[in-house]
């Protein structure tokens, strides 16, 4: 075995150790600071034929600084309820968040009737900004 | 070339300030696009009809809640009052509108009474049941009644403040809880509009 390819096992340890230096220690920054959520047309109309639509998550997790913004489209027939306020068929609500809370809203595009949204604080140690990618990431696999 | 080179900064230092600066973010929760906010068919505490219209040119903060409330309501209407004397003759152009969700203990005159303890220009906005009602289906409103052992009931109710523009159309809304700076900065905001 040549001198070079004794180093090979080096290489998955180098990238691994990067990309977790990058994780750990590089800024989070995002394009926007709003998540978007739509309430899609015909929501209303499949609950009361029976269907138990989920169409937003239980539970929306906002990152202070980076991405503290919840945008809700009703693109609904149907004017919904969503926490402090009505959206009309059409209309969106930017709700900025600037304290890191559980904020309980009663909304109507769930099933439950009740949706949460979990304000945290903007991760700044290393290990907080990896968790934090990880569940970004998740969230995206997700779809 | 060094004049050519002073014409091109002036050219762009001309053009920098005549872009559109973005509108200043409202610390409450906007609602876009803006449409005319539903009007109340009520009583008012002050013995006429409570119309919205009336206040056209005003803006209006419209909230709902009743006076037996021992938590919110205090807290919310003194964070109102405060933010109206803190706009100075700003304030004059703020007005406060609270309609109850409890018609079965609050007239006029409790609702008057009470507001008056806060504020004596907010106005209170009474009716039967059925218009209180159809009042807080207009605005989202959920309200519950729990009843207490020893006699009487209490009552959980939203308690988001919705903000008005001038000319009429619901513009905002600030959940519970933000303090007086947060309605100052964006009544500011909506006088301006």
């Amino acid at each position: 075995m040549s001198r070079a390819l004794r180093w090979l096992w080096l290489i998955p340890l180098v990238v691994v150790l990067a990309a977790t230096g990058w994780a750990g220690f590089a800024p989070i920054e995002a394009a926007s600071r709003e998540k978007l959520f739509e309430i899609p047309k015909g929501t209303y109309a499949r609950r009361m034929s029976g269907d138990k639509v989920e169409i937003l998550p239980a539970e929306i997790r906002l990152t202070l600084g980076v991405k503290d913004v919840l945008l809700l489209r009703n693109l609904d027939d149907v004017p919904q309820v969503f926490g402090p306020t009505i959206m009309m068929p059409g209309q969106s609500f930017r709700l900025p968040f600037e304290r890191a809370a559980e904020y309980d809203f009663v909304c109507t595009a769930h099933a439950s009737g009740k949706m949460t949204i979990r304000v945290e604080d903007e991760p700044v140690m290393p290990w907080q900004k990896i968790q934090w990618r990880f569940r970004e990431w998740r969230e995206k696999q997700a779809g | 070339m060094i004049r050519r080179l002073l014409c091109l900064l002036l050219a762009a230092t001309a053009v920098g300030a005549a872009a559109p600066q973005p509108a200043q973010q409202l610390k409450a929760g906007v609602l876009s696009p803006a449409m005319a906010a539903p009007e109340l068919k009520l009583a008012a505490t002050d013995g006429k009809p409570l119309s919205l219209a009336n206040y056209r040119g005003k803006v209006v903060l419209l909230a709902f809640g009743f006076s037996n409330c021992g938590e919110v309501c205090p807290i919310t209407l003194a964070t109102l009052a405060g933010a109206r004397k803190k706009l100075g003759t700003d304030g004059a152009n703020v007005q406060v509108v609270y309609v109850t969700v409890d018609p079965e203990r609050d007239d006029a005159a409790q609702m008057k009474k009470f507001l008056g303890s806060f504020d004596a220009t907010f106005v209170g906005g009474v009716g039967t049941r059925a218009e209180i009602d159809a009042a807080q289906k207009s605005y989202g409103i959920s309200s519950t009644k729990t009843a207490h052992a020893g006699g009487g009931y209490s009552i959980g109710h939203s308690s988001s403040v919705y903000m008005i523009g001038r000319d009429g159309k619901l513009r905002a809304v600030m959940p519970y809880g933000h303090p007086v700076d947060d309605f100052v900065h964006d009544l500011k905001i909506l006088l301006r509009g």
